[in-house]
């Protein structure tokens, strides 16, 4: 059978179309922003019908596609690993609930922090949460666990935690695929209270939950993704998680390795396995792509019982990406030799975009608040997170979206002054929209700035909620007409548009002002494609 | 056969055309291949990479290992030095020798040719001006892969029907224009290599 060429990102989004998916829901985040693009872009996809948009934020994306498995259809979010974070209340109290069609929570996590604030590994939320969790190796097991992860979840009631890693998520292969299912029929929970979760029957679904668990190891030791390989040499056994599984075998191309090797590709663990594997081997290296999970869960904490190796013995760095260069290192004890980068190379920092709208209001804000010297401007995640670097220089935070707008409030209330938000357009309204209310219920001294380039730029363009609706959202939210300004960043504006965040720092209240001009790579793309 | 490239260069330069034609073509010739998205931040001229690994069994890691490539293709000479790393001890290095000039502390191009001429595998090649003289500089990306051409392990007819693959949409002109940068390259690696 032909083979179609996939990224993991997109293995997987096939494979939810194929399994007879019928809707998904996402915000963009790298590395997961492909998952949603494919199944935007794919025929199937519109043929079918399937629930394409994306959400507002991973909140709005995780409980729609839970509204959906309530309803009797198969439904997926994605998100990158911080996106779990605002959509956390919704995925621990999912687990309770459960499931009615299957439904997949998909988690790119992005160790080394390649485009992320941190690396927190998700498959802590997976054992947080006592939901089932898959971590595909390759690209073809992105493919076929949509099948296993949507027939699990039926099975079960339970949504399913999906995790990917960056480099499986960009990197591209060969993937076989398999006939189309057809999608559920629209069908309601028997339990019609199934999804209530009133104390009284929270307590009923939780202990189902709970009784669940053996349910769940049962099929970690039967799936086809965990698999036990003997060896001659049990000095040392390995078990390989996810993609490290790959690392490992990488050194193994030409000869067979010699230890045992469990690879884990669905949690919880395989306790038999483990068992075994623990059992027979003088010691075990624990080979993650991630956060010390598995090995901490086996050392325990004392560290007395077995002889456990990985990241917390230095065995492996306790922190960013694996390779196959530090697996057989802390296999074999052996460094490997690279040639230096030589000195001469110079670091090439990303840059604003030429023409960016972004630079003109940045250059605006630098000459107002000359006057303040620098701390004032409590910043988010975007594009316009740049100018932290120099040349610069003017922006003090960039914690989590939204943030901006929340920690100049609470700046402001301990008495900075000016106190000012800078925060993008998409960015406002995945969740700077609630802080914005917050300001106004207290009429907080503040100016916050939505630089609005129509766009999320940072992911590659994907639409955003804002366009055309920033001015009637603060204006909704309470914020006074006079001081919602719209002005448009281009050099001749420059004098305007410093005297007009004067005269809103002046202004005893919370003022608005939204420097809008479109994003020069999607207005490219558009003229472009008009030729 | 097995093949392991980096391919390097700065963002908006287009390195993803040259892993997709290689690409093609490896699949073409019923070969295993993984290849890396463009790694980087593609649209605001950072460095930008992609590890491409290509082999008649099946393929395991999707990066190369350290001290593992056959080949750094770079379409910016001081890009190649970025991923030496990378570079297995009798590996090449085959990059285009145009700098692309976007920093303050860009070095001085003659270090970066001496750092190159160090390695022993080379081929250092002004890819733009051959481009260039065959009125065709959007084809530059095509002239480094008809100069890495030689050492990918791929039939050079496998190429040039990915070109066709590729380009084929937009006519016969441009399909003949980039065999022909192809081609170019080609020859001016192995004129370079016979000195
Ligand atoms: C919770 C969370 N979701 C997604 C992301 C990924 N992300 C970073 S910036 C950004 C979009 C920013 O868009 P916008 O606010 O419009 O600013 P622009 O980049 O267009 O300037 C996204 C989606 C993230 N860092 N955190």
């Amino acid at each position: 059978m032909e083979k179609m060429l996939l990224l993991g990102d997109e293995a997987l989004a096939q494979g939810v179309i194929d399994a007879g998916m019928s809707g998904m829901y996402a915000y963009p985040g790298t590395p997961s922003t492909e998952i949603m693009e494919y199944v935007q872009r794919s025929k199937t996809a519109a043929e079918r019908d399937i629930h394409r948009k994306w959400s507002a934020n991973e909140k709005t994306a995780a409980e729609s596609a839970l509204g959906m498995s309530y309803a009797g259809k198969r439904s997926m979010c994605a998100m990158k690993h911080v996106g779990l974070n605002v959509a956390a209340d919704c995925f621990m109290n999912s687990a309770i609930t459960g499931a009615n069609g299957g439904t997949i929570v998909t988690v790119a996590d992005d160790p080394s922090m390649h485009s992320s604030q941190n690396e927190q590994d998700s498959r802590n939320y997976g054992k947080f949460a006592l939901m089932p969790t898959f971590e595909p190796s390759n690209q073809q097991e992105c493919y076929d666990m949509a099948f296993h992860a949507f027939d699990m979840s039926e099975k079960y009631q339970i949504p399913i935690l999906m995790r990917l890693t960056t480099r499986l998520s960009h990197s591209r292969s060969g993937v076989a695929v398999k006939e189309i299912r057809e999608q559920n029929e629209l069908k309601l929970p028997e339990d019609k209270r199934q999804f209530v979760l009133l104390p009284a029957i929270a307590r009923k679904r939780y202990k189902m939950l709970l009784a669940n668990q053996e349910k769940f190891e049962h099929e970690s030791e039967m799936s086809p993704f965990n698999k036990y390989s003997d060896g001659s040499d049990k000095s040392v056994g390995i078990i390989a998680c996810g993609i490290a599984y790959n690392y490992l075998m990488e050194n193994y191309l030409d000869k067979e390795c010699p230890y045992p090797v469990l690879k884990i590709s669905q949690y919880p663990l395989p306790r038999k396995h483990i068992e075994k594997i623990t059992s027979e081997c003088g010691s075990v290296l624990v080979l993650e792509e991630g956060a010390p999970m598995v090995e901490e869960m086996l050392k325990g904490f004392l560290g007395n019982c077995l002889n456990i190796k990985g990241r917390l013995d230095g065995s492996l760095p306790r922190d960013g990406e694996l390779n196959p260069n530090l697996v057989i290192k802390a296999l074999t004890g052996k460094d490997f030799s690279m040639t230096p980068v030589p000195e001469i190379v110079a670091a090439r920092p990303p840059k604003f975009c030429n023409g960016c709208g972004h630079i003109d209001a940045y250059n605006v804000l630098n000459e107002v608040m000359k006057e303040y010297g620098d701390g004032h401007v409590l910043s988010d995640i975007g594009c316009y997170t740049l100018a932290a670097l120099p040349p610069f220089h003017s922006i003090n935070s960039c914690v989590d979206m939204g943030a901006s707008i929340t920690m100049a409030k609470g700046a402001a209330d301990a008495g900075l002054f000016p106190s000012i938000a800078v925060i993008g357009d998409s960015t406002f309204t995945h969740s700077g929209m609630t802080g914005l209310l917050d300001a106004v219920i207290e009429n907080t001294n503040m100016v916050v700035l939505i630089l609005d380039n129509s766009t999320t730029g940072m992911t590659g363009g994907q639409d955003s909620h804002a366009v055309d609706r920033l001015v009637s959202i603060c204006e909704g939210l309470g914020v006074h007409k006079d001081h919602i300004i719209r002005v448009t960043p281009l050099k001749k504006n420059h004098e305007d548009m410093v005297r007009i965040i004067r005269q809103e720092i002046e202004y005893k209240g919370v003022s608005v002002v939204i420097p809008t001009r479109e994003c020069m790579q999607t207005l490219k793309r558009k003229t472009k494609a008009n030729k | 056969m097995k093949k392991d490239i980096i391919l390097s260069g700065v963002g908006g330069q287009g390195i993803l055309s040259i892993a997709t034609v290689i690409g093609y073509a490896a699949i073409d010739s019923g070969l295993y291949m993984k290849q890396a998205e463009v790694h980087g931040m593609s649209q605001r001229g950072g460095d930008v990479q992609s590890h491409l690994r290509i082999s008649d069994k099946e393929i395991f890691s999707d990066l190369i290992p350290f001290g593992g490539a056959d080949i750094i293709l770079s379409i910016e000479p001081m890009e190649s030095l970025r991923y030496l790393p990378y570079l297995a001890e009798d590996g090449w290095v085959i990059t285009n020798n145009t700098p692309f000039n976007n920093i303050v502390n860009y070095p001085e191009v003659k270090d970066i040719e001496t750092e190159i001429g160090k390695v022993k595998n080379h081929i250092l090649i002004d890819a733009d001006d051959i481009a260039r003289s065959l009125g065709a500089p959007l084809s530059m990306n095509m002239v480094m892969i008809g100069a890495a051409s030689g050492s990918l392990g791929i039939d050079f007819s496998k190429l040039e029907a990915g070109i066709k693959f590729i380009f084929g949409r937009k006519g016969d002109e441009i399909v003949n224009k980039n065999i022909e940068a192809l081609r170019a390259g080609k020859s001016f690696s192995e004129n370079f290599l016979k000195k």
